[in-house]
């Protein structure tokens, strides 16, 4: 495996390393404790380009509890807790933005 | 690789020549190459043969050669690559070959039962573990529905089958 | 319908042991990511965005009342309580969790249903026209031959790992409904001099670069078409190209080799094979055939009084039984569509309850059997013309007696960015808009045949292409954005939509389209000219004009 010095990762400010839980597919963000989360809230965020690599290294070590890990550009809050930047990002947190059959 | 011959381990015999390389005596393998350049010389020892044929490469080609050849293995570079399976049923069904059909690359227990109903009688497997599964695995199934080159019979024979015996 | 025999059932039993076997070793992480991905997707299983996605094969679309019951119960307990009807003919379930599948799978194979080769690149699920054996148009039951090709396809053990995914369509009337022209194989039955048989068009298909598929053969003797499709198979899987995902479609070779070199090439290939083992002889054919069953339609009258009365009477009655109802081969019968296209709602969605009522229906008004139909809505194909009345009354309570049935509201849409992972845009949320804008029925009565489709990325699962009105979503520095096609058609005169411009906002997407609409209106000669055949005439220039011009 190539080191993390070598390789290089284009970074938009903070970023988060997010994947799908392998045994039910739920949207989960790799943690500061290298675990994973259901909420992005707890997201680890990485600022540069060697902490996101290292936090993917992390995610893709773990392949056999969340796959697909991808590194995703977040927003921080005035406390600093990291939000989805974008569409996608935000219907993964949030669900899709319309009303599911049955539900209304 | 752990090798797996009509559904035992088996030990691997041949040897891999590269290019160049003069043969030595006993079970070789040879690159299609070779066989197309040298074909004659090749031939012409004594011993077994066997060629490491391309996936890309016509096996028509090799029809030649094939009552001279104890082993063709075939390429999966990866298992999702399907062109051998192909290649395999031709070298069967079309050309007559019944030497050794080995299949080399990313083989793995959930392609294997493909692999025998094309042809293949030979298995260099990726991974220990799947040397055990093997016997399960090409027991996966029982009913087929295509013809195919190795013989079993199809659900349209055993329906026949059934009809004829009033079952 | 086609009815399971004991090995039919035995193999898939088999199927969903090994599938519960893979998923065991891949929760055990004995299996990896990559070795176990082309296993699921063989199985029809995908991951989404949130969750994984489980796509449920119904063969050439036909259910029985049995089955669509199942289909609801596994939406009731596996997932959120509702499913999405696809064009291809099958449905997926959006939330269902890996460690479930193979419960699932076990589900649904008890009323002999799977999710086999709903993805992957292997031949996929064969699909026809929802009309087959009611059709007053067609030749011949095309079910028949889907069935000998699906038995053909399963699992083969020399096309389940092609260069990219493989779609066949099959129609045997004169209007196609199954889209064939863009489908890898189309095959149309017809005949000649008596005998029965195919034209194969090859290379048709969607996605980043359409193409109309190019007839290879006129005249296949339907003896030979097993034989005939594993060469041109056989051609694809040694010659399709494998060193980019993009050009791995069939329709990529076809098109670099010229269709005649590739007609070429099989020939030389099915000559090869042809009289072998493949053969279709009678008895082969009658063994399949024989296990249809084939409702024992009533000889009944056209026109019963009941339906004239209703006809007479009833203004709402009128204007569905003119828009949903289709004349039947059957004298006294009708083929009726359901509509999954309620204002409003996401297209092709149905809840477990309506699904369970709906299979009810079927029992009751129509020989227990439902379709699945292209456009995602869903069909009764044998209904007693006297029992309409009846019937329209219980579809509406609910929800799908919509009469928007080939109309601008029958959107055919992808599941788009809020499911998929793939996408770049949403696509429901422009669907729904676009329904609540064109929720007047007399208005769309008016307007006449309209088919809008909707894709959120240039994958073209909403069949944009071969939309009247194409729209296609792109993405700009995070904002949704839609190009607009016009002119596509997806059937026997299969055509690609013409682009007419820049991609317009989301916000307004809709104001275009009524304005494309409103164009259609002032120009048509009469309301019998639909809008693709003034976009025809027209070109697209006075369209373009009026959508660009300030508003
Ligand atoms: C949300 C999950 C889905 C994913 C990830 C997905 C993925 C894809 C991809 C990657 C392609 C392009 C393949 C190629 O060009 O080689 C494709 C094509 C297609 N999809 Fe989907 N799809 C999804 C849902 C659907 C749905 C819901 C439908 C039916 C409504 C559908 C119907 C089709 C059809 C008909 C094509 C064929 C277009 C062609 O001929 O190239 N897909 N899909
Ligand atoms: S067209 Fe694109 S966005 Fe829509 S379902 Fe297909 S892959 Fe997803």
């Amino acid at each position: 495996m190539t080191s993390p010095l070598q390789r290089k990762l284009k970074i938009h400010g903070p970023t988060v390393v997010t994947a799908n839980r392998l045994a039910d597919g739920v949207s989960v963000w790799l943690t500061a404790a290298g675990g994973w989360s259901e909420t992005i809230a707890e997201a680890a965020v990485g600022t540069t380009s060697d902490e996101v690599l290292r936090l993917l290294d992390i995610a893709h070590a773990d392949e056999n509890t969340a796959v697909g890990a991808y590194s995703a550009s977040a927003t921080l809050a005035a406390d600093g807790t990291p939000q989805p930047a974008n569409l996608r990002e935000r219907i993964r947190v949030s669900g899709p933005t319309i009303s599911l059959p049955g539900a209304a | 690789m752990p090798l797996v011959k009509t559904g035992a381990p088996a030990a691997d015999l041949f040897v891999a020549v590269a290019d160049g390389e003069p043969l030595p005596d006993g079970p070789v393998i040879v690159s299609a190459a070779r066989l197309l350049a040298d074909g004659p010389a090749v031939i012409a020892r004594n011993g077994e043969i066997g060629v490491a044929w391309p996936n890309d490469k016509d096996v028509a080609e090799l029809q030649p050669f094939l009552s001279r050849l104890s082993l063709i293995s075939l390429a999966f570079p990866k298992f999702r690559d399907g062109r051998a399976y192909s290649q395999a049923r031709l070298l069967r069904e079309r050309y007559g070959y019944k030497g050794e059909l080995r299949a080399v690359g990313n083989v793995l227990r959930d392609q294997v039962l493909m692999m025998v109903r094309a042809g293949f009688d030979a298995f260099a497997l990726e991974k220990a573990a799947d040397v055990e599964a093997f016997g399960k695995a090409v027991a996966t199934y029982s009913v087929f529905y295509q013809p195919t080159g190795d013989q079993r019979p199809t659900v349209r024979d055993a329906r026949t089958a059934s009809a004829a015996t009033g079952g | 319908m086609y009815v399971y025999d004991e090995f039919d059932r035995t193999f898939l039993e088999e199927r969903v042991a090994e599938f519960r076997d893979q998923v065991a070793r891949r929760l055990s992480g004995e299996l990896n990511e990559e070795e176990f991905k082309p296993l699921r997707l063989m199985n029809g299983v995908y991951l989404q965005l949130h969750a994984y996605m489980l796509r449920v094969c119904i063969p050439y679309g036909t259910l029985s009342s049995q089955q669509l019951r199942a289909l609801g119960a596994v939406a009731r307990k596996y997932d959120r309580g509702y499913g999405h009807f696809t064009t291809r003919q099958n449905i997926q379930f959006n939330w269902i969790k890996l460690n479930e599948l193979p419960d699932a799978m076990a589900d649904l194979a008890k009323v002999g249903i799977h999710g086999l080769q709903t993805s992957g690149n292997c031949i996929r699920n064969t699909t026809t026209d929802p009309w087959a054996g009611a059709a007053a148009d067609e030749v011949e039951d095309p079910r028949l031959y889907a069935e000998v090709i699906r038995q053909w396809s399963t699992l083969h053990p020399e096309f389940t790992y092609l260069p990219r995914k493989f779609k066949i369509a099959i129609t045997a009337a004169r209007h196609d409904r199954a889209a064939i022209r863009v489908h890898d194989i189309g095959l149309r039955l017809h005949k000649r001099d008596g005998e029965t048989g195919f034209e194969v068009m090859v290379g048709g298909g969607l996605g980043r670069s359409p193409f109309i598929g190019k007839t290879i053969k006129d005249f296949l003797p339907k003896e030979h078409l097993l034989s005939y499709l594993e060469a041109v198979l056989r051609t694809y899987n040694l010659g399709g190209r494998r060193d980019n995902i993009y050009k791995a479609r069939i329709k990529i070779q076809v098109h670099e080799m010229g269709a005649e070199a590739f007609a070429q090439k099989v020939e030389a290939e099915w000559a090869e094979i042809r009289d072998g083992a493949l053969k279709l002889d009678e008895a082969a054919l009658d063994a399949i055939r024989d296990r249809f069953q084939i409702p024992d339609l009533e000889t009944l009258d056209d026109q019963p009084a009941e339906l004239a009365r209703a006809l007479a009477t009833d203004a709402a009655f009128a204007r569905w039984h003119a828009n949903s109802v289709a004349p039947h081969k059957t004298k006294g019968h009708a083929i009726v569509t359901l509509s999954l296209k309620p204002v409003g709602a996401p297209p092709g969605d149905a809840t477990a309850d309506q699904m369970d009522a709906i299979a009810d229906l079927a029992d009751r008004y129509a020989y227990g059997e439902i379709r699945v139909a292209h456009e995602q809505n869903l069909t009764f194909p044998y209904v007693r013309q006297k029992d309409l009345p009846a019937l329209w009354a219980k579809l509406k309570e609910i929800g799908v007696a919509t009469p928007n049935v080939g109309l601008i509201t029958d959107i055919i849409s992808c599941p788009g960015l809020d499911y998929c992972a793939l996408a770049n845009t949403r696509s429901i949320p422009i669907a729904q808009k676009l329904t609540e804008r064109f929720a007047d029925e007399a208005r769309i009565a008016d307007i006449g045949r309209l088919h809008v489709n909707i894709s959120g990325c240039i994958n073209a699962c909403g069949h944009h292409h071969v939309g009247h009105i194409g729209i296609l979503g792109v993405e700009k520095k995070d904002e949704e954005f839609f190009q607009i096609t016009l002119g596509g058609k997806g059937n026997s005169k299969a055509r690609i939509g013409e682009l007419i411009g820049p991609a317009v906002a989301e916000s307004e997407i809709v104001d275009v389209v009524e304005s494309l609409v409103d164009t259609y209106l002032n120009l048509r000669t009469s309301p019998a000219e639909t809008f693709v055949a003034a976009v025809e005439r027209l070109g697209i220039e006075p369209f373009k004009e009026r959508a660009y011009a300030p508003r």
